[in-house]
């Protein structure tokens, strides 16, 4: 019963918040952008209230263009495929939505020991278990590989909006975005070959167990971090790597026959995207939902001589990691947004040389280099 | 002979640049430095001022219309018809506004004085002076070409969008009362009416000649 109960209301929440974070980014991505190149940004959509006008910093923009989306007037290609069409903007977004069902944004809360410190025992003790809820929607034995799997799935979106809108435009965009995301899901994947081998685990949960008792993955995978990274970039189909819906020369690329909410479901599926690859390389790289220096216990601080223990209460370790993962999230969406802004746009032939010629040889090498280290260290261990 | 050839060093890539990858960290550090900058003057309030200060490092958009900046003297904006003395316009409907205006959108009615006054003979007024200042090109032809300095683009006034079509279309009294930017209606050149001293006193049945 816990379990369902559990469940729903997790489901309930990431997608209710996913569902925001298209509104919230798309503003976010205009107010950064402004910032940047020193302007203010959009600041004039006004709600009035009688005499009070809300702006809220520009904020109102989101909501405009929401209801300015849902008066668009729904037109429909006359050629093409119809079915096909319709559903490609729902193929597109799901397995981006999907994506975040795995992934671990806090400890597992014990419900029953809130105000307890915590002890390793609970995690085999069967009735704590029973009472215990993983912040995690669904914790996956294959964790890692339903990701590739399901990410691999976002391609059929773009390609069937580019195959179905009966443009060539469209079918080029698609081509493309299909071509670009194939390519750099195999970096992608490789790139994170390292990471498993020292974690020894393909479990997302348990990658982090092993980045708060060793350190996080970015230290000891630096390479892959930034193969990832880019390849992730690539993966959500923004600038540099926009070829698909390059306006210069695409239009839009693979929506261009979009109009109205189909055409924000790409555009809002695009922003999840960006969302939920922060997240993703959290869990990996970046220790997922642990703060520096605190463990399930507290904060636990014994370097340069120092020997600091705090104990926590065990909701506060839970609300402090809760609380990180959503900051280290928020951090590398900025990052996204910043890169997003900074760089200009890959030609085509570019963006597979970097993917096949440059991403996927350093990301065979440093599963090279990281095996042979592994096996040095093991060695001298056993 | 040849001339002097000078050659031109080639920009040589090293490898850094060629990695990319410190480049895009360089290009990261300078659009967060200027992201930190804007987003600091932002919450402070401390945004320069766009209208005074406008070449000030940082946020230099200027909230237009609200706040503007004054254009230059020879800043080509909506066009005015300058005044004479008694208010009545300085144009002598002679045409070569319309005549030099390559988009063609100065429409002129030319018309006598009535007998007796004493311009008659001396000149003509404009019954009618029209500008279709949606087909306009703000070349300033026409106040070149006007030998009266009667008409003018000193306003510093944009065009202003309109609703309906018709609404561009400035007529007579629209053009009469526009101001400069100074706020006059006048030239500053002066003008000698017919029998003043100073004005040659030859008229179109009366020539020099
Ligand atoms: S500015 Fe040029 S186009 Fe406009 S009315 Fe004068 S001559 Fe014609
Ligand atoms: S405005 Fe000047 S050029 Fe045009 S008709 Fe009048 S006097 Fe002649």
């Amino acid at each position: 019963m816990l379990f369902w109960i559990s469940t729903t209301l997790k489901v309930l929440v990431v997608v209710g918040f996913l569902a925001q974070v298209a509104a919230l980014l798309l503003w976010v991505e205009r107010k950064q952008s402004a910032m940047m190149q020193s302007r203010i940004g959009p600041n004039r959509a006004t709600i009035k209230i009688g005499s009070l006008e809300i702006r809220a910093a520009g904020l109102v923009h989101s909501i405009a263009d929401g209801i300015k989306m849902v008066w668009k007037a729904d037109w429909e290609p006359t050629g093409g495929d119809h079915l096909l069409y319709r559903l490609a903007p729902i193929v597109a977004i799901v397995p981006a939505l999907c994506l975040c069902a795995v992934l671990p944004f806090g400890p597992t809360v014990f419900l029953d020991h809130g105000r307890d410190l915590y002890d390793p025992a609970w995690a085999t003790d069967a009735a704590t278990l029973a009472r215990s809820v993983p912040l995690q929607i669904a914790n996956l034995d294959v964790g890692v590989l339903f990701i590739f799997a399901i990410a691999g799935a976002g391609v059929i979106g773009a390609a069937l909006a580019g195959w179905s809108s009966d443009n060539k435009f469209s079918l080029m965009g698609g081509l493309r975005a299909a071509s670009q995301m194939v390519s750099y899901e195999v970096a992608m994947g490789l790139s994170l070959v390292g990471a498993m081998m020292i974690y020894q685990t393909v479990r997302l949960d348990e990658m982090v167990t092993w980045q708060t008792q060793h350190c996080w993955g970015i230290f000891v995978q630096p390479v892959a971090f930034v193969l990832f990274v880019t390849a992730a970039i690539a993966e959500t189909k923004r600038v540099p790597f926009d070829t698909p819906e390059g306006e210069s020369e695409l239009v839009a690329g693979y929506f261009t026959e979009y109009a109205g909410l189909k055409m924000a479901m790409f555009a809002s599926g695009e922003f999840v995207e960006v969302c939920v690859s922060s997240a993703l390389i959290t869990t990996i790289f970046l220790g997922g939902w642990q703060f520096p220096f605190v463990q399930l216990t507290g904060l636990e601080f014994h370097y340069l001589g120092l020997n600091i223990s705090w104990h926590w209460a065990h909701f506060v370790v839970v609300l402090v990691g809760f609380i990180t993962f959503s900051l280290k999230c928020a951090f590398l969406i900025f990052m996204q947004l910043q890169v997003r802004w900074t760089l200009p746009r890959f030609r085509y032939d570019q963006i597979m040389k970097l993917g096949w010629r440059m991403l996927l040889p350093a990301a065979l090498l440093n599963v090279l280099v990281t095996g042979t280290v592994l096996l040095f260290l093991n060695s001298g261990n056993g | 002979m040849p001339g002097k050839t000078k050659v031109l060093k080639k920009p040589t890539r090293t490898l850094a640049d060629q990695s990319y990858l410190i480049e895009v960290v360089k290009g990261l550090g300078t659009t967060l430095k200027h992201f930190f900058q804007g987003t600091g003057q932002m919450v402070s309030g401390n945004v320069p001022n766009a209208v005074t200060d406008p070449l000030a490092e940082g946020i230099s958009t200027l909230s237009y219309p609200e706040e503007k900046r004054a254009y230059s003297e020879r800043w080509r904006g909506v066009h005015r018809l300058t005044h004479r003395d008694d208010g009545s316009p300085r144009c002598v409907a002679c045409l070569c506004c319309s005549t030099a205006c390559p988009a063609q959108c100065i429409y002129i009615k030319p018309g006598e004085y009535p007998e007796g006054d004493k311009r008659r003979g001396y000149e003509r007024y404009p019954v009618e002076f029209v500008i279709d200042e949606l087909r306009c090109i703000f070349c300033g032809f026409c106040v070149e070409a006007c030998p009266c300095d009667a008409i003018r683009m000193d306003t510093g006034t944009h065009m202003t969008a309109f609703d309906v079509k018709s609404d561009f279309v400035y007529d007579k009294d629209k053009l009469m009362s526009m101001v400069s930017q100074h706020g006059t209606q006048k030239s500053e050149n002066p003008r000698h009416e017919p029998g003043d001293p100073g004005h040659p006193g030859i008229d179109r049945l009366h020539g020099g000649h």
